[in-house]
């Protein structure tokens, strides 16, 4: 039996599993596909306090499970299939078929990002199209790349590309960026980059590997294509509650409802990152969320159980 | 580490005239979900051992063959048998879904 099964090894999992083994609590963190979350992605992180100069994402996400494993957090790789409640005990059954009890549960799985759902974007995926450009940046240096999207992660990684790459345009559905000003002005002071508003992409088009986009201008419908070898997407983000939602409440966008507590409808069960409905999807706030689902959890089974 | 690193000069030895399958992990330093499935990776070859090679390819130091073989994505998971990529696998996935992969070429 454990006191806290976490299910997501992201910073909010990373974060939870520290507070909840250093508190003397039998721990294990479920992970079903990247320690470290979405942020292991991120070429830079340049907003986390404590580190003036900047870190990768990667980097950082290592000194986090470090810490974790110092005070002993068990983890796996195995994905979670199910949750159940039975009171005082829940059973977390893994994708393996493996089914654990605990005393509390941890939901800290995060979101994944959106699909364009375009004709090519499946076929050529790993082919020109991609979702990481600290992974894949280097595969296009001196090459025409496109970045959908007009978020703070659409302008980072379009900044990221704009080293490497010869050419980058940043197609985006509206008029102006959503992205903070510090990322805009750098992306409007970048020569490399150029920007296509009021556009969507139709299709990704090539023939082994990526050769153009078909974009549409969203006020005139008017089509037209562009050159590129690349094309990066970044259009929101999906949170993985799937497995959850016949249990927990979740809000009409599918983010997990909980109360400054971090706790969920369910007693014994929290959420903490970016999973749930908060304001602002940080790793400093997936961090702090963690610490905070891990402190009620504690005072849960010290209570309750 | 039950991992094999693969370069250039090893490539035909290892992989192409491998007699068991292969799997191989293309990766690069800078990749970071490429470090954080690494423990899979081992996993599986520790797993599979005698009936499964593991490889590793450095894109970084290898870009010849990570071009030979079109990757423009990483971390790629290919599979070889008999010299032939028989499967692959673009981008960090849960471990099940990659066993369930092997099997069917195991």
């Amino acid at each position: 039996m454990y006191d806290v099964i976490i299910i997501g090894g992201g910073p909010a999992g990373l974060t939870a599993g520290l507070y909840a083994a250093r508190g003397g609590l039998k721990t294990l963190i479920c992970e079903e596909k990247v320690f470290g979350g979405q942020i292991v992605m991120s070429y830079e992180v340049d907003n986390y306090p404590g580190f003036p100069k900047g870190i990768s994402g990667m980097d950082l996400m290592d000194n986090f499970i470090k810490q974790a494993e110092k005070f002993g957090v068990e983890m796996n790789y195995d994905g979670v299939k199910s949750i159940e409640d039975e009171g005082k005990t829940k059973t977390v059954t893994l994708s393996s078929g493996t089914k654990l009890t605990t005393k509390t549960i941890i939901i800290a799985a995060g979101a994944s990002p959106n699909k364009l759902n375009c004709p090519g974007e499946k076929k050529f995926t790993g082919k020109g199209v991609s979702y990481c450009a600290t992974c894949d940046g280097a595969f296009f240096r001196g090459k025409k790349v496109a970045v959908v999207g007009g978020g703070d992660s659409a302008i980072e990684e379009a900044l990221y590309l704009a080293n490497l790459a010869s050419k980058v345009y940043i197609i985006h559905r509206r008029d102006q960026l959503r992205a903070v000003k510090i990322l805009q002005d750098r992306a409007f002071s970048n020569k490399k980059i150029e920007f296509i508003f009021n556009h969507v992409v139709k299709e990704i088009q090539g023939d082994k590997f990526v050769n153009g986009v078909l974009i549409e201008n969203v006020q005139t419908k008017e089509l037209s294509r562009l050159e590129v070898d690349g094309v990066f997407i970044y259009v929101g983000i999906t949170p993985n509650t799937k497995f959850v939602e016949d249990l927990i409440k979740l809000d009409e966008n599918g983010y997990i409802i909980v109360n400054d507590k971090m706790e969920t409808n369910i007693p014994g069960i929290y959420a903490a990152g970016d999973i749930r409905v908060t304001p602002l999807r940080q790793v400093l706030t997936a961090a702090a969320d963690g610490a905070i689902a891990a402190s009620s959890a504690q005072i849960y089974i010290e209570t309750k159980c | 580490m039950a991992e094999i690193h693969l370069t250039q000069s090893n490539w035909e030895e290892e992989v192409l005239n491998s007699d068991i399958p292969v799997l191989v992990d293309f990766w690069a330093p800078w990749c970071g979900p490429c470090r954080m499935v690494a423990p899979v990776v081992s996993e599986i070859a520790e797993e599979y051992k005698g009936k499964l090679k593991v490889g590793k390819l450095n894109t970084d130091e290898e870009p010849e063959i990570a071009v030979r073989y079109g990757i423009m994505s990483i971390p790629t998971l290919m599979i070889f048998k008999n010299g032939e990529v028989v499967d692959q696998i673009i981008g960090a996935v849960p471990k099940e879904y990659l066993v369930e992969k092997l099997q069917q070429v195991l």
